[in-house]
């Protein structure tokens, strides 16, 4: 993060010369910046912040988007994903708004990056020291699902009375025989705060426990933004007899012969063919590139669609 | 008030209230208060709508700061203690660990959106138990002693009619072995038959579990199948206290005398 000292986009293009730099007034960003100094300072803990209409709609990451532009510098690097890809509409959007807005270099590579902004996914890539992790939350709050009074689960965090969390695990395993959550599994921040992790699969859970990386969480709507500072322990609730598990799966990235990655499953045709693919797309690109190929690596939609009508085009 | 205390067994009571004031404003809520529980007894609190028996229960149980007077009780934690000088958490502490409090309206005392067997096994999480196997088990024997089918253990509160619910709200409310439960017209919007079974099974558990318990009610019938002792209040006054046989066969005061001629016969 370099400190963003020219108060106007001097270096901007001049059409976002209309916008200060990063978009937001220098006032509201000090403020964000003491929200995410006080975030982390207490890890885990909520902190209010007075979030500001964006030029996108609540739930398109307007929480994320604030954070980012509270930090960015002229000379970050900034890279944007949503469920795990940099292609997908939400990541182009938000990449070419702070390409703009805040005229810095932006990259697809999660090794290159300084900001990585996400909602859904943590980068297969490990991060490093000196990378900031900026998360977008829909619900910042664990315990809302359980208790819809706001003065009630502020009461349940500052003293620290967190078994109503176990019973939504309680009721996964007797409906489903085990914990089924499968993203925005919660957990203990350096066993005092309970968290919701926004929406990332449990699969990346375990890449929150003493990750080099600072990670930040902006939630827009309801105004809150938390933190895990680098090498803070971060413990997925569990029950003595159903211990925390991530998600696994029989098949390889039919891309890149990936055993280890998150996999989205994608539907191919009306006949039931499916492929397995990895969801972070710059760590299938970058494999593909060192020479591993999956079982489908040279697979075609439109030859597919080809073969199946016969060459005939609807 | 003495006379009936001097019949009890001579051990220290669980609970002492003293004094207990609770203005809304220039509005009384209840005012001057005084009691003793002890271990194993049931105190009934009669009266009509709005004479202050719910206000004695809500400062009683810690959810209403009173205006003045003392609620002592006998902590596991931090022995006998003024329930509205300890801090918060403490506060919170006790309710969750030494109480039970059984609604009128089981929607107040259940969490709609979990299932019958969370609600039951929830306050065990509270208290730490992080074992499923174990708390399964517990629910399970919970759900039997207070006679619900266990095949309906998954089912959502709303499922079930209102007597099992209520049921439910019991089960919840006894299975982290609690020394003192209020309960807040634990019959109230149930049908006579359904009532009738609510009782005998409440009677039986307070009985084998040696609770102590504070019952709300507007029901002369509940309180003379429940209660030891009666309290009867008016106006946010208590306007007779002794042994519920007592009160109810021959009361003194004119609102008492009221109060028990109006109950309907058959």
């Amino acid at each position: 993060m370099n400190a963003a000292t020219n108060t106007a986009a001097s270096n901007a293009s001049s059409e976002a010369a209309y916008y200060t730099h990063a978009y937001l007034d220098e006032q509201t960003k000090r403020m964000i910046r003491r929200a995410i100094l006080k975030a982390i300072a207490i890890p885990g803990y909520q902190v209010p912040f007075g979030s500001r209409e964006m030029p996108v709609p609540y739930g398109w990451g307007t929480g994320g988007i604030q954070v980012t532009a509270a930090l960015i510098g002229p000379r970050d690097v900034y890279k944007c994903i949503d469920q795990g890809a940099d292609d997908t509409t939400n990541a182009v959007s938000i990449r070419k708004f702070f390409a703009t807005v805040a005229d810095v270099e932006t990259t697809e590579s999660t090794a290159d990056a300084t900001i990585i902004q996400s909602r859904h996914r943590i980068p297969e890539l490990p991060l490093r020291e000196g990378q900031i992790m900026v998360l977008q939350v829909p619900q910042p709050e664990p315990l809302r699902g359980l208790e819809s009074r706001e003065t009630e689960t502020r009461a349940m965090h500052a003293y620290e009375e967190y078994g109503l969390q176990y019973v939504s695990l309680y009721e996964n395993i007797s409906a489903f025989g085990r914990i089924a959550g499968g993203a925005g599994y919660p957990v203990l921040v350096d066993e005092r705060y309970l968290m919701s992790p926004s929406p990332i699969p449990k699969f990346d859970n375990p890449k929150m426990h003493l990750s080099p990386a600072l990670l930040l969480f902006g939630a827009g709507r309801e105004k809150r933004i938390y933190a895990v500072p680098p090498y803070t322990r971060v413990r997925s609730l569990d029950f003595e007899d159903y211990p925390f598990e991530v998600q696994k799966w029989t098949q390889a990235c039919a891309l890149c012969a990936s055993h280890e990655s998150y996999l989205d499953e994608v539907i191919l045709d009306d006949s039931g063919n499916r492929m397995f693919i990895c969801s972070d797309t710059d760590h299938c690109a970058t494999r593909r590139a060192d020479g591993h190929h999956g079982s489908m690596s040279d697979f075609s939609l439109e030859d597919a669609e080809q073969s199946r009508t016969g060459g005939e085009r609807p | 008030m003495s006379a009936a205390l001097a019949l009890m067994p001579d051990d220290t009571p669980l609970l002492r209230v003293e004094g207990l004031t609770k203005r809304y404003g220039a509005i009384i809520g209840c005012e001057n208060v005084s009691f003793d529980l002890r271990p194993g007894e049931i105190l009934g609190i009669v009266g009509e709508s709005g004479s202050g028996k719910t206000t004695v229960l809500n400062c009683v149980s810690g959810k209403l700061a009173p205006t003045s007077g003392g609620v002592q009780f006998k902590t596991r934690r931090h022995g006998l203690a003024n329930i509205h000088e300890l801090s918060e958490p403490d506060r919170r502490r006790v309710q969750r660990e030494d109480w039970g409090f059984v609604h009128q309206n089981p929607r107040d005392g259940l969490r709609m959106r979990v299932s019958g067997g969370a609600n039951v096994a929830e306050p065990l999480m509270n208290l730490g138990d992080r074992h499923y196997g174990r708390m399964r088990q517990a629910t399970i024997d919970w759900l039997n002693r207070v006679e619900l089918d266990i095949s309906r253990i998954d089912h959502k509160p709303r499922t079930f009619s209102g007597g099992m619910q209520q049921r439910i709200q019991i089960a919840r409310n006894l299975i982290h072995a609690p020394r003192l439960v209020f309960m807040d017209e634990p019959t109230g919007g149930l049908d006579v038959s359904v009532q009738a079974r609510l009782l005998d099974l409440l009677r039986e558990l307070v009985r084998d579990l040696d609770l102590s318990a504070i019952i709300v009610t507007h029901d002369m019938a509940v309180a003379r199948l429940m209660a030891a002792r009666l309290m009867v209040m008016k106006g946010g006054h208590v306007v007779e206290t002794g042994l519920t046989d007592q009160v109810l066969d021959d009361p003194q005061h004119p609102y008492t005398q009221l109060l028990v001629s109006s109950v309907l016969q058959i």
